[in-house]
């Protein structure tokens, strides 16, 4: 275990950390503000990346197929707030559960009776697909501090909406207290809607950054959903900070886990126990964490309206 | 009164049930017994979750571990202990353990609210899962097949149409128990949790042991319904742990009617009739279903249930 | 005394004449949605094609064939196995991709005396100690592939290597495959979580430990991830990849591109080999669907064929199982592999190649065969089978 491989480990915490804040924070977002269970999240990623994937090959160019993907995915979600989630905001937790689980079913139907079974083809674009040296001996993926950039920038960007601008701040209040913030005039419909079209827009930013990194193919969404929600979960609901937070946690914890814990193991137990125990525990590692933020904060790190 | 009218759809449901091989023999489908047998089992499942979600607000996606448990208890005692494969031994011991399980992962879980609480369920069963998906001597990811059913004295539990009455005997005596579980004392303060759990704090109930008690209890049903399935399919897997089959669970009590006593076999039933009917239709079969379920989260709110119950005056 | 001889004579006569079936039913369970759909889908057309090629038929009968989705869940395939056995009454299964869920659905078939016939997963214990008469395969047995490929790490001379696979038996196994072949030593051994996305961990790993080759077993998406991932932390330039035929699939190279190429893996089967059967194969699967086909599609085919030559074999009666089980497994079908043979636990004796992605002329990503790693090889494990 040298020096190198453990800033390496570290920089894939950051880097798998800040994939995951671009997913949770829409996902806090929505569920702080709308007080939406939305599990259609994960299917919003998933026609992002399809999106990004497939005009990426129409106009050869990645950098020109993200905005537009960003765009239009964004638009879709608007439209489908407006259409269907608008009924749901009223309704208890689990009718929204039953809805939005029927949008996951239809949403991968659809998109494998448009795009067929076969994953989709998206690979890094030539300007990124190098590696950069950060110190002697330490190479990175450029891709990968690509990804590490955006996600810093998102989350520079978002503080600065929610912290100094008027529009963060309607929305703070939102999600501290809606109907103080009903009260108080803000236009809560036309609010919603942008903040949900926000939320696309990031999950649509997240496919075509770990598009090509991940398959993209029917069904990517689920996935990664679950590990959203678990960082949402310990960062505390409808906060970004707690999103941000969370997300590093997981992200750190997760890879430290798989880097070190079947190594640590072999040195204490019997080689045979560790490398039975030592993948499992891996595995969990995020579940464990998350159990254990819960029993000290059951609301999470920072949520909002505390 | 309400108890009459319970006892009553109790009969006419059992009844039902017991002409129903001899109906499908007449009629040469006899495949469909051990389909309805299924149709049972995730009666009871769902039943039990309904216990949990509906009477006691406490949504848990992680329900699926229970069912699991029990099942893998069943299998594993068929590979290690068969001396214990009679299921008087086996199906008692599968609803305890399931039991333990819950009523630590309660202690832990009950600690949290809300959305929180869904993601603790949710985390523990996916431990399990992964847990037994490593688990090579259990078949790990592939499972295990049992040699044979679990034995009843007296009984061939390998004919299908035998296995389904004692499924159908064992559901009806759960919702005769869940119905009395209803209307009793217990029942009607966690009804009061749900609605406002501080007023039943402040009017002295210790809200901690009574989500306790209804957490193990269903986690209890459940072991017992995860028993049921491993017998039912000669064979257990990682898969029944899965957040998959806690979500789909959940999908059949809103389906069915939250809260209410037939909710589970309701939304068990139509899901699965559904699923089965859809399928044979078109490729596409998760549209429609998507399609119908959305109907009826928009139209028929209180699910299926909702729409046979008596409207209150 | 006339009468009962006359009698005799008569039952005789007619038990003698056993009435031929007037078609035969197939009964199709194979994963065809979710990630795992692509596989099933392969297997799937795979067969169909072979029975546009036999006119609609099998051995000379018409066939019927219920195809099925088992959505990768255990219990929708036993459900499905189920109905297809005391339902549908069918004649013969066949079509399940993956291990576990053939686990859950076998004993309906084979408990109830239906032959099974596996055009994909192979489980080892199937092909020992559980061997059954009515259960053949015509792929492989599980760690097949991954000995091939450890035979050909090893007789290059690689002595340091890099293992990873998930973390579940079925993946010990095809490790355990490897390690029955390569002699040397292990630069690391990691077995990742289920489902996995994101391997920058374990390639920081590998590039720490400085293995002179790779090994990996990652099927399905996990693969996909981790092919990406290791081309774009530029792994290929230091480390030779070795994989098993699954990872590079046609479906997968034309999903994947780049990031495959130069990478080494085993198979029995390629596009390539040269026999009229494949070619007529490659040729008519290219024009009927678009794609070309990979070892799933053309396990399938062979799936088809085999049925038919041994229906053909018992001239339709397919209900004396004796004749028919005799007719399986002298298998007098023409494989697209080549020359093919059923060893006594009704898995193949078959030829193991070592295939390298390419650029075809057609600028498409394709398997080569560069040579011949094992020659009529058997599994490992039919030692233990008592058939």
């Amino acid at each position: 275990m040298t020096w190198l491989l453990f800033l390496e480990q570290c920089l894939n915490g950051l880097q798998f950390g800040l994939m995951l804040f671009l997913l949770a924070a829409g996902l806090t977002l929505v569920f702080g503000i709308m007080d939406l269970i939305n599990l259609a999240h994960g299917s919003l990623y998933m026609v992002g990346a399809y999106l990004v994937a497939t005009l990426t090959q129409a106009t050869g160019s990645f950098f020109l197929a993200v905005p537009l993907g960003i765009v239009a995915t964004a638009l879709l979600g608007m439209v489908l707030e407006a259409m269907v989630l608008r009924g749901l905001y009223r309704r208890d937790h689990l009718s929204q559960v039953l809805a939005t689980f029927a949008l996951i079913l239809i949403a991968n139907e659809t998109t494998r009776a448009i795009w067929g079974v076969q994953p989709l083809s998206l690979n890094v674009p030539d300007g990124l697909s190098g590696s950069v040296q950060l110190l002697p001996g330490l190479s990175y993926s450029a891709f990968r501090l690509a990804i590490i950039a955006v996600g810093l920038a998102v989350a520079a960007l978002l503080y600065f909406v929610v912290t100094r601008t008027r529009i963060g701040m309607l929305v703070r209040a939102g999600a501290s207290n809606r109907q103080m913030a009903t009260a108080m005039g803000t236009n809560i419909k036309w609010l919603f809607t942008a903040v949900f079209g926000a939320g696309a827009a990031l999950c649509a930013l997240a496919g075509a950054m770990l598009g090509p990194l991940l398959a993209v193919q029917v069904g990517m969404g689920e996935n990664i959903l679950i590990l959203a929600f678990v960082t949402v979960v310990i960062g505390g609901i409808g906060s970004i900070r707690g999103a941000f937070i969370g997300a590093l946690l997981v992200g750190v914890v997760d890879t430290f886990g798989r880097a070190f814990i079947p190594t640590i193991l072999r040195a204490v137990l019997s080689p045979a126990f560790a490398d039975a125990a030592g993948p499992s525990l891996a595995a969990i590692s995020i579940y464990l964490l998350m159990i254990g933020v819960l029993f000290w904060k059951p609301q999470g790190l920072f949520p909002a309206g505390s | 009164m309400q108890a009459l009218r319970r006892h009553a759809w109790l009969i006419a449901f059992m009844a039902l049930g017991l002409a129903f091989p001899k109906l499908a023999a007449v009629a040469g489908q006899e495949y469909y017994v051990s389909f309805v047998s299924r149709v049972l089992i995730w009666a009871l499942l769902a039943s039990s979750l309904n216990l949990l979600v509906g009477m006691g607000g406490m949504v848990s996606l992680g329900h699926a571990a229970f069912f699991g448990l029990g099942a893998y208890v069943v299998g594993i005692i068929g590979l290690d202990a068969p001396q214990w494969s009679g299921a008087l031994v086996a199906w008692p011991l599968a609803m305890a353990v399931s039991a333990l399980a819950a009523l630590l992962i309660g202690v832990i879980s009950l600690r949290t609210r809300g959305v929180y609480f869904i993601m603790i369920t949710l985390a523990f069963a996916q431990m399990l899962f992964y847990v037994f998906v490593s688990l090579k001597a259990y078949g790990g990811d592939d499972g295990m097949s049992l040699a044979r059913r679990s034995t009843l004295p007296g009984l061939n539990m390998a004919n299908d149409t035998v296995f389904y009455y004692v499924v159908l005997a064992l559901l009806g005596a759960c919702l005769h128990a869940l119905g009395r579980l209803r209307d009793s004392r217990f029942g009607r303060v966690l009804r009061g949790i749900k609605d406002n759990e501080a007023r039943m704090e402040s009017l002295g109930y210790a809200t901690f042991r009574f989500k306790l008690a209804a957490f193990v209890i269903a986690g209890t049903v459940a072991g017992l319904a995860g028993a049921l399935m491993a017998n039912q399919n000669s064979f257990v897997s990682p898969n029944m742990l899965h957040w998959d089959q806690s979500g789909t669970t959940l999908v059949m009590i809103i389906l069915g009617g939250l809260g209410s006593l037939w909710g589970g076999l309701a939304g068990a039933a139509v899901y699965l009739v559904l699923e089965e009917v859809l399928t044979a239709f078109t490729r596409h079969w998760q549209i429609a279903l998507g399609l119908i379920l959305l109907g009826v989260v928009f139209h028929a709110p209180q699910g299926i249930a909702g729409l046979f119950a008596r409207k209150k005056p | 005394m006339k009468t009962k001889l006359l009698c005799l004579i008569l039952a005789g006569a007619l038990s003698g004449y056993v009435q031929a079936a007037d078609k035969i039913k197939v009964g199709f369970i194979s994963t065809l949605s979710g990630p795992g759909g692509v596989l099933g889908a392969a297997i799937r057309d795979g067969f169909n094609l072979a029975l546009e090629h036999t006119g609609g038929k099998l051995g000379g009968l018409p066939a019927e064939v219920i195809i099925e989705d088992d959505q990768q869940k255990p219990d929708v395939a036993k459900q499905l196995a189920d109905r297809l056995v005391k339902r549908d009454k069918v004649d013969i299964g066949t079509g399940i991709v993956f291990q576990n869920i053939l686990q859950a659905a076998q004993a309906s078939f084979l408990g109830a005396d239906i032959f099974y016939i596996s055009p994909n997963t192979g489980p080892s214990d199937l092909a020992g100690a559980n061997c059954n008469p009515y259960f053949f395969a015509v792929s492989w047995v599980s760690d097949s592939y991954s000995e091939a490929t450890g035979k050909n790490v090893n007789d290059k001379g690689y002595k340091n290597v890099f293992v990873i696979a998930p973390n579940y038996p079925g993946g010990k196994d095809v490790v355990n495959g490897f390690k029955r072949y390569y002699k040397g030593a292990y630069a690391g051994e990691v077995y990742t979580k289920l489902g996995q996305l994101d391997y920058a961990v374990e390639i920081s790993q590998m590039r720490a430990a400085k293995p002179d080759a790779v090994f990996f077993f990652l099927p399905g998406g996990m693969g996909v991830n981790f092919l990406k991932q290791w081309q774009q932390a530029g792994m290929g330039k230091d480390f030779p990849l070795f994989g098993t035929g699954w990872s590079f699939d046609q479906d997968t190279l034309a999903a994947v591109g780049e990031p495959t190429l130069g990478a080494l893996n085993a198979a029995h089967w390629n596009l390539d080999l040269d026999n009229a059967a494949n070619k007529k194969f490659v040729a008519d699967f290219e024009k009927k669907y678009g794609r070309l086909p990979n070892e799933y599609a053309s396990q399938g085919y062979d799936a088809a064929m085999l049925i038919d030559a041994a229906v053909r074999d018992v001239k339709g009666k397919i209900e004396d199982k004796a004749a028919l089980r005799k007719a399986l497994e002298a298998a007098t079908f023409k494989s697209v592999r080549g020359a093919f043979k059923f060893n006594k636990n009704h898995f193949p004796i078959q030829n193991y190649y070592l295939r390298q992605v390419v650029k075809d002329d057609k600028g498409r990503y394709v398997n080569k065969t560069v040579s011949t790693i094992f020659t009529d090889h058997p599994d490992a494990y039919v030692a233990a089978c008592n058939m």
